[in-house]
């Protein structure tokens, strides 16, 4: 399972991409933004694609009474995900190499998968939730307080992912590169499965 | 009287000449339309795109520089430079009234001229536009990033600074000359012993080449000639300077007349680098004067003024080989050099000729001695040993003579009121187009480097007539655009431009929009009175002085209640701008207040004075359309009786 083991290796590194790229980007355009305002979510923390964006986007906020972009040290995820993302590449890697000495079954690295998965759609699960509190949960002292046609109080959850029209702002949530390549090591693990699993018929054979 | 009588006789004779040749043309190009020919859409930038060309406009007696984009002829910006200008608080608020300090005082005004840009060897590289002032001599330098004035530097022993401010090929100097001669040191004399007593002034101000500042390295002390206009020698001819000059007759009356008499008077050539070099090993004398080098910094968003008490001067006879007279036809006025360096254009306002000299038969006659005597001990190279050639019967009244990059000259003829297209070397005329009316100066972009670019010509205009709809007796000022890419020189565009536009000068968009800065950053913000954090927005008193720390940030100050002013306080507002962000400055004002408003860019502080003269609550508020809550972008002062006991408190939001 020599192959499998170094594929499953490459795949459970590339998750390390995560401490170095955005794992999202939400990008904020209107007619006064030629250039749009933009944040990139890291799993460590929210950052301004330019220098101000943050301070600038906290700044048009005010005016519907949103609360101002998390710092690092206000979400216990920004200290959660880390480890999480740290721990699973490094169970991975383990799991990669004592399959690349036969130690362990080709069955591991789906395994890995398969808890990786469901700790994916827990982050976006939390994710999500938070976007829905920082758009809906608005200071009832907010200098604009707009309605939707209904009557209902309009709230400003920019979407999980795609592309929605908020009052002026063209706003655009997509993920960034610490996904793709997160999303790129994941397939390999299932592509090691499938190596390990042609590698272990062969032995048997 | 019987030379100007000859004169007269010539002029309409050669009017007569050069009008017979292009009565019909001027007629047909005055009806040019946009439909028989694609000007239109030659000079349109459609909705949103940007314009190929900087163009660099003197706003001659308004003070100013004016940027216009090419070929659009669209006006951006005036860059506030030598005169006061309420919209942008130059020379009103505290920070940029040192500014406009001279040994004089404080000059709220001034007469712009020659911008030039910086160049490094011999191109340009857009880092700064230098122009000079005419009536308080002084050299001013704008910053591209910002463009806005970084630094003004009087020049001393100085009278109508005109043929500045050209920059030698690397930015080594910026050199302005003295258009009317005066007693140096100045003194009480009769005005009629001007003859051999008054002297002219040439000073060679030194550029940092990482910084911009400037210092003046040394004044060369000329005869008592009007030094008119000037240029720095490229390539071959670089560590060389040409000055032209007009009233070699030292008249001190009626100019008109008894300064015309000289058939030929001079262009000096100054051999800068062989006195530099003087300079550098200790010659010179300093003598004692007065004058301003007023500096702002982008850090402190705040200018000094220091006065300087002496300068070092240079007796030209004191640096053999260092000076020369090239004899050149009429009151020449604009002197410039083509690209290679190698021909020196003296355009005789009083002539229809241009005289072109050529520099190696220039160097040649030196070497040689082929002198022709001396004025003041300086040699006179004999004309005909330095001559090239001339442009013969090219038009009446030529003033400056620009280069495109395929070796032609563009002369402009004031009286004659047109642009001629020659070739250099050949010397034969190729083109010419009329102008509305009387061209001054005319500008290619890059003209004045080794590295022209050839695309544009722009016509400076000195009378405009009915080119436009009328507004009264004063109308607007004027410039053409003409397309130079073919054979023949196509008018493109009339457009207004500010003041007089003397000179310009052009540079190619892509060189200097990418440095231009959008924001201060307010952490590195070294203003003395700034309030980097909210939280430190304070109002502190100082017997009668009060000084207001205040923030502004969309949309609201910071404090906007302001209780325990009195009558008989000073009152500073010490204004930040918080905002971070591109295009969102805000502008304050308080009724009262004498003075401007205040327009803070971001991440700036900017301080106006008001003395409240009456008991009350007075407002101020926000003078630039900064947001959707700009008219809610207001405050209060309460102002108390002198001697009350109201106590001094701030606040914002509380009830």
């Amino acid at each position: 399972m020599k192959k499998a083991g170094i594929i499953m290796i490459i795949g459970s590194l590339l998750l390390l991409g995560l401490f170095k790229f955005p794992l999202w980007n939400i990008m904020l355009g209107a007619p006064q933004y030629p250039d749009p305002l933009g944040m990139d979510i890291y799993i460590e923390g929210i950052q301004g694609v330019d220098e101000f964006d943050i301070q600038n986007i906290d700044g048009l906020n005010h005016y519907i009474g949103m609360k101002t972009i998390p710092k690092a040290e206000d979400m216990w995820e920004f200290q959660v995900f880390p480890l999480v993302i740290g721990g699973m590449a490094a169970i991975g890697v383990i799991i990669g190499l004592l399959g690349f000495f036969g130690k362990v079954s080709y069955k591991w690295f789906l395994g890995w998968f398969l808890l990786m998965s469901v700790l994916g759609i827990m982050g976006m699960y939390d994710f999500n939730a938070w976007l829905i509190d920082y758009g809906t949960n608005l200071d009832p002292k907010a200098i604009m307080k707009l309605l939707n046609p209904d009557g209902s109080p309009m709230t400003y959850k920019p979407p999980l992912m795609g592309y929605q029209k908020m009052l002026n702002f063209d706003v655009d949530s997509w993920p960034a590169t610490g996904a793709y390549m997160m999303f790129v090591g994941m397939m390999l693990t299932v592509v090691a499965f499938f190596v390990g699993k042609g590698e272990y018929k062969k032995i048997e054979k | 009287m019987k030379k100007t009588i000859n004169i007269l006789v010539s002029l309409i004779m050669v009017t007569g000449l050069v009008s017979c040749n292009n009565g019909e043309n001027k007629r047909e190009n005055k009806g040019q339309g946009a439909l028989a020919t694609n000007a239109a859409e030659k000079v349109y930038v459609a909705p949103g795109e940007h314009d190929e060309f900087y163009a660099f406009l003197s706003g001659g007696f308004s003070g100013q520089l004016s940027v216009y984009g090419l070929p659009s002829g669209r006006l951006f910006k005036v860059i506030p430079v030598f005169s006061q200008d309420a919209e942008k608080a130059w020379g009103y608020n505290e920070e940029t009234k040192p500014m406009l300090e001279t040994s004089y005082g404080f000059v709220p005004w001034g007469d712009a001229h020659h911008p030039d840009i910086s160049q490094t060897n011999g191109e340009l590289d857009g880092r700064w536009v230098f122009i000079n002032e005419n009536n308080t001599p002084r050299i001013a330098r704008i910053d591209l990033t910002t463009f806005e004035t970084a630094e003004i530097i009087e020049v001393p022993n100085s009278a109508g600074n005109h043929s500045s401010s050209f920059v030698t090929e690397n930015t080594e100097y910026v050199v302005a000359g003295t258009r009317f001669s005066v007693p140096i040191p100045q003194r009480d004399m009769p005005i009629n012993e001007y003859k051999g007593n008054f002297k002219g002034s040439l000073s060679f101000i030194s550029v940092d080449p990482e910084s911009g500042r400037m210092a003046i390295k040394f004044q060369l002390m000329m005869p008592g000639f009007d030094y008119d206009l000037s240029h720095p020698g490229r390539d071959k001819s670089h560590g060389w300077f040409f000055f032209t000059t007009y009233n070699t007759e030292e008249a001190n009356s009626l100019l008109e007349v008894n300064a015309s008499q000289n058939d030929k008077d001079f262009i000096a050539a100054v051999n800068w680098k062989k006195i530099e070099e003087y300079v550098n090993n200790g010659g010179g004398t300093k003598v004692p004067t007065k004058y301003a080098h007023n500096v702002y910094s982008d850090e402190t968003h705040t200018a000094t003024s220091t006065m300087i008490n002496e300068v070092l001067t240079v007796n030209p006879l004191d640096v053999p080989g260092a000076v020369y007279f090239l004899p050149t036809p009429k009151s020449p006025h604009g002197c410039d050099v083509d690209p290679t360096g190698e021909y020196i254009v003296g355009n005789g306002k009083l002539s229809a000729d241009l005289t072109v000299h050529s520099f190696t038969k220039m160097l040649a006659a030196i070497e040689n001695k082929r002198f022709d005597g001396e004025a003041y001990g300086i040699p006179i190279l004999k004309f005909e040993d330095v001559l090239a050639g001339t442009v013969k019967q090219a038009g009446l009244g030529p003033l400056h003579t620009e280069f495109d990059d395929k070796g032609n000259g563009y002369t402009t003829f004031f009286i004659s009121s047109e642009v001629v297209k020659w070739k250099v070397g050949t010397w034969e005329v190729l083109d010419r187009q009329p102008v509305f009316y009387s061209v001054g100066h005319d500008m290619i972009p890059g003209g004045n480097s080794r590295k022209p670019f050839g695309k544009y010509l722009v016509a400076l205009n000195k009378i405009t007539k009915d080119r436009y709809l009328p507004t009264g007796p004063e109308v607007t000022q004027s410039a053409q655009l003409f397309d130079i890419t073919g054979e023949k020189m196509e008018l493109l565009l009339d457009f207004p431009t500010i003041g007089e536009p003397h000179y310009a000068a052009g540079i190619p968009a892509d060189i200097v929009a990418k440095n231009s800065r959008q924001i201060f950053k307010l952490a590195e913000n070294k203003h003395p009175y700034a309030t980097i954090d909210g939280a430190d927005a304070r109002v502190e008193r100082k017997g009668n002085e009060v000084h207001i720390y205040m923030t502004m940030i969309r949309s609201h100050f910071t404090p906007d209640n302001i209780e325990g002013i009195k009558v008989g306080d000073k009152v500073y507002f010490h204004v930040t701008n918080h905002e971070q962000d591109y295009d969102v400055p805000h502008g304050i004002s308080m009724i009262g207040a004498n003075t401007s408003e205040l327009l803070i860019m971001p991440g700036q502080t900017e301080t106006f004075v008001w003395y409240p003269k009456q008991p009350g609550v007075w407002p101020f508020y926000c003078t630039d359309f900064c947001s959707a809550l700009h008219q809610e972008m207001q405050g209060y002062v309460r102002v108390s009786p002198a001697g009350s006991s109201t106590e001094l408190k701030w606040s914002l939001g509380e009830d």
